[in-house]
């Protein structure tokens, strides 16, 4: 659309012809109030606080519902504006209660500013309020009703946004409610977006409600540790006696790839990070062969007695590694450093739920071929081949309902079955199980309809996931890469399992994927052969390999981990670790997207595995320097006194610091110290630093180093977590919230997915 | 769909209107208000049952069947009498006596507005405009209307509805 020139409030403004006035003006920094509008849902005009003056129109014009043209002149701030506004505030007002001191909506309503704003506190209506009870929809989703004000955003958000269509309203009027498709229960995939976008208190959430007010926490922006996809989640935190803890989820301010979505899990998973069951004590195995709690010296003693003397009698092959899926890069990294270079063994491995590598290596030698999460949003067409990314990939699904809603993406799927995002699919190929490997073939040979529609696609994302591992990935890749404008994303399981395969966690392959020139054990190669010392980072491999194995009883196990997993309770010295929510660091989403997590959850008693790496190299007897890059050039750093000064754009206090010769980075348990080293060493993670700071995702690249030799043979130790909606792996169980809302939706989840 | 026609809630006359229904508008849902309206004319109101098959038939959810129903003031989810006497109080009935009419046909029968006589003949609502100012007062029972009327002919009118309920005997 060419651009039009048009005048408000006797500003000339320049937007593309059609542009909604309510977007001209919001870009333009000219504040227009609405309760119903909201971007990216289908227009209401149902409020009537948008109201504009338009030259040479006789009535009030609504800025959600007017499009811009050359010469309009229109005014959005006068007597007549706010009297009409205030007009509609006293209507509103008319029914809705004033239990703003007891609301979880108070301080951040937006009915509650408009009010303020417009002074309609008074009203002229006499009338009694009509009152009813309020409505418990699921353990998520409370509905009070007299706070309703019908903007129908809840109802435009779970139909249109999330495709479920489990709200709508019935009756007319004054008795006009807002209903859940199961009378009083709401069956449906409990994201709580219903929530999080009610411009008032009708609808509240289970786990938040009657918590606390919003302006006593902090919020803290950090990424997610559910599933693969790295939304950011906000994390209302409030100071207790012993630490922080995290009374909601959200992500209201719209920043990261997520926009204002977020999952049940990402939404009301948080809650594991307070369980009961959390470890706060080191636990060191006694004489008599029972764990009990130890300081952390004792603890560090224990396991670093044992590894050292395995390792000088029978050598680092006798030990073994295990890192986790759900820790940052830069513990990952350190991990493998310090299995690769401390402990001198090359038995490092991870509970693999894709085959990263694979991926790696078949785009060997290319550049710009990976799709980040953010060009699934504006990419023309997708080809979705396998796996059901509803469940498993929330904020994936979510975006390519968004793509084929707003943009008329073409989405193509190619299933094993009948998926939910069918419906968005402009066309769909049935692939029987196990016959996944032969669709680059069907694909070449363009004789079917759907091959012949994604041949004519000009630029493509193929999307796929575990169904391709090894050589078939290869292919895949392949037969995309003959092809001019195809990018590819692949889909893995956990918030940091592409970070786990990047940093190499992986037997054969160095950081990078570059290999390792002795390929040390895989996990399933360690579990069963008689190890002298295995340490367990973050997983739990006893569980889904029945370990202890004869062979390997007495293999020496140190276990890090927040749960006292199967794999912990066997272990000889355990050590309590903190969440992905209780610590600083990066993380790599399974497209490839690097970014920064803020330390928000405080738990007494607990250290990030960062820390607890250091200490135990030290306990060791290694130099940390030669480990963490600190006090490189020199001992005498900034330590915070000239932040204030320097702050402003992101890199200027490290130009300060570089430019007074002092040390960055004086802190080995600085997470960013590796940071520094990863981007220089890891090939693709040369990250854009200032937008990784500001809290943008960062792409990288994914490529492998020369030499690589195929990884097919390891596919068997591939085990896909198929995490549903309302599971987390090794978390869910934790968490309360999860549990209750899996509970309320298992006797009505087939219907629901079927709908 | 073939399925659910063959256990269709409707009769044949019925359900062969609402497949031509469904597909004469552009967007199906279209046909949803009329096909609400015919299913009250058989069924009486919009039981459950009525609600699934047309969410089905139009592809919509239940949900969305019910919160346009429940828009409209004229369908029901409960069953009225066989009769449904609908008593205009609107200006131009009132002024020449609705609300008279309205009384008698209260004390005649002995239910209030929306509420239906023990046999299930009879079931009584004050509505609004029924179109027929230039003949107040009138009323509407099902789709015939009364007009002109005065209190005393309240209890004829109710005879011959009456009779007309026991010639064609109980439903």
């Amino acid at each position: 659309m060419p651009d039009v020139t048009f005048t408000v409030d006797g500003k000339k403004l320049t937007a593309p012809a059609g542009t909604l006035l309510i977007d001209a003006c919001r870009k333009a920094g000219i504040e227009i109030p609405a309760f119903c509008y909201y971007p990216g849902l289908s227009l209401q005009a149902a409020c009537r606080m948008c109201v504009v003056r338009q030259e040479k129109v006789p009535k009030l014009q609504t800025a959600c519902t007017t499009t811009v043209a050359e010469g309009q002149v229109f005014i959005t701030d006068s007597d007549e504006i706010a009297q009409a506004r205030k007009g509609t505030l006293q209507l509103l007002l008319g029914n809705h209660p004033l239990d703003c001191p007891v609301c979880d909506k108070g301080g951040e309503c937006e009915l509650q500013d408009m009010v303020f704003k417009y002074g309609a506190a008074e009203s002229t209506y006499a009338d009694a309020k009509n009152h009813r009870e309020e409505q418990q929809w699921s353990p998520a989703v409370y509905y009070d009703r007299p706070r309703c004000i019908f903007c129908y955003r809840c109802v435009r958000v779970c139909g249109e946004g999330m495709d479920v269509f489990a709200l709508a309203v019935q009756n007319r009027g004054s008795s006009a409610v807002i209903a859940p498709n199961e009378g009083t229960q709401l069956d449906c995939e409990q994201c709580g977006n219903c929530i999080d976008i009610c411009p008032v208190g009708a609808l509240t959430s289970g786990s938040y409600r009657y918590q606390t007010r919003p302006w006593e926490m902090n919020h803290v922006s950090t990424i997610c540790t559910h599933c693969a996809d790295g939304c950011k989640v906000t994390l209302g935190i409030r100071t207790t006696a012993d630490g922080a803890e995290i009374l909601r989820a959200s992500n209201r301010d719209s920043s990261g790839i997520n926009d204002d979505f977020l999952c049940a899990k990402g939404r009301f998973g948080f809650d594991f990070v307070a369980s009961e069951q959390r470890l706060t004590k080191p636990l060191v195995r006694n004489a008599q062969g029972n764990l009990e709690p130890a300081t952390w010296e004792q603890a560090f003693q224990a396991a670093a007695s044992r590894l050292k003397a395995v390792r000088d009698e029978k050598g680092g092959n006798a030990i073994g590694v295990i890192g986790s899926n759900r820790t940052t890069n830069e513990e990952n990294y350190l991990l493998q450093k310090l299995a690769r270079t401390v402990l001198a063994t090359n038995n490092i491995d991870h509970e693999r739920t894709t085959d990263y590598p694979a991926f790696a290596q078949a785009l060997a030698g290319t550049t710009g071929k990976t799709a980040s999460l953010k060009d699934i949003a504006t990419a023309p067409a997708i080809l979705l081949i396998g796996g059901n990314p509803t469940e498993e990939h929330p904020l994936l699904a979510n975006l390519l309902r968004t793509a084929v809603r707003l943009n008329k993406t073409r989405l193509y799927i190619a299933n094993s079955g009948p998926i939910k995002l069918d419906r968005q699919a402009r066309l769909t190929q049935l692939v029987p199980d196990g016959d996944f490997a032969k669709l680059p073939a069907f694909l070449e040979a363009g004789a079917a309809d759907f091959a012949k529609a994604i041949a004519a696609e000009e630029s493509l994302i193929v999307v796929f996931g575990q169904e391709f591992r090894g050589e078939s990935a290869g292919k895949l890749v392949a037969w995309g890469l003959k092809r001019a404008s195809v990018r590819f994303a692949y889909l893995g399981d956990h918030s940091n399992s592409r970070g786990a395969a990047d940093m190499g966690l992986l037997p054969d392959l160095l950081p990078g994927y570059s290999p390792a020139p002795v390929p040390g054990k895989t996990l399933g190669q360690m579990l069963s052969s008689s190890l002298g010392a295995l340490i367990v980072v973050g997983a739990d491999p006893f569980t889904s390999h029945k370990f202890p194995s004869e062979a390997s009883k007495k293999t020496f196990v140190v276990a890090i981990d927040l749960f006292l997993t199967p794999t912990a309770a066997a272990a000889d010295v355990v050590f309590p670790a903190a969440s992905l929510y209780e610590k600083s660091g990066t993380v790599t989403n399974t497209f490839g997207d690097v970014q920064l997590l803020r330390k928000a959850a405080d738990r007494p008693g607990v250290k990030p595995e960062f820390e607890i790496l250091v200490r135990l190299a030290l306990a060791l007897g290694a130099d940390i320097k030669a480990l963490v890059p600190i006090g490189v050039s020199g001992t005498t750093g900034d330590l915070g006194q000239s932040r204030g000064a320097q702050m402003g754009e992101a890199d200027r206090h490290s130009v300060y610091i570089k430019g007074h010769n002092l040390e960055p980075r004086l802190s080995p348990f600085d997470p960013i110290a590796l940071l520094d080293e990863i981007a220089q060493t890891v090939p693709g993670y040369s990250l854009d630093r200032i937008n990784l700071l500001a809290g943008n995702s960062v792409t990288t690249e994914i490529g492998a180093g020369p030499g690589f030799v195929s990884v097919a043979a390891l596919s068997g130790e591939i085990a896909p977590a198929h995490d549903t909606l309302f599971t987390s792996s090794a978390l869910g169980r934790y968490s309360d919230g999860l549990n209750k809302i899996a509970q309320h939706q298992s006797p009505a989840q087939s219907t629901a997915a079927a709908d | 769909m073939t399925d659910q026609e063959s256990i269709s809630i409707f009769s044949p006359a019925t359900a062969a209107r609402f497949d031509a229904l469904v597909l004469k508008y552009p967007l199906k849902r279209s046909a949803l208000v009329p096909m609400l309206l015919y299913a009250q004319d058989e069924i009486g109101y919009l039981s459950d049952a009525v609600i699934a098959e047309i969410a089905q038939r139009i592809g919509i959810t239940q949900l969305d069947v019910r919160s346009v129903a429940s828009y409209y003031s004229m369908l029901r989810f409960k069953p009225a009498g066989r009769y449904n006497v609908q008593v205009c109080t609107n200006i131009c009935c009132m002024l020449r006596g609705g609300y008279d009419i309205l009384d008698r046909f209260k004390k005649e029968l002995h239910i209030g507005h929306k509420e239906t006589t023990a046999d299930g003949t009879f079931s009584l609502e004050e509505v609004e405009c029924i179109g027929a100012c230039s003949w107040a007062p009138a009323i509407q029972v099902n789709y015939d209307f009364h007009d002109e009327l005065k209190p005393d002919l309240v209890p004829g009118l109710i005879d011959a509805y009456r009779g007309k309920a026991a010639a064609k005997g109980a439903k």
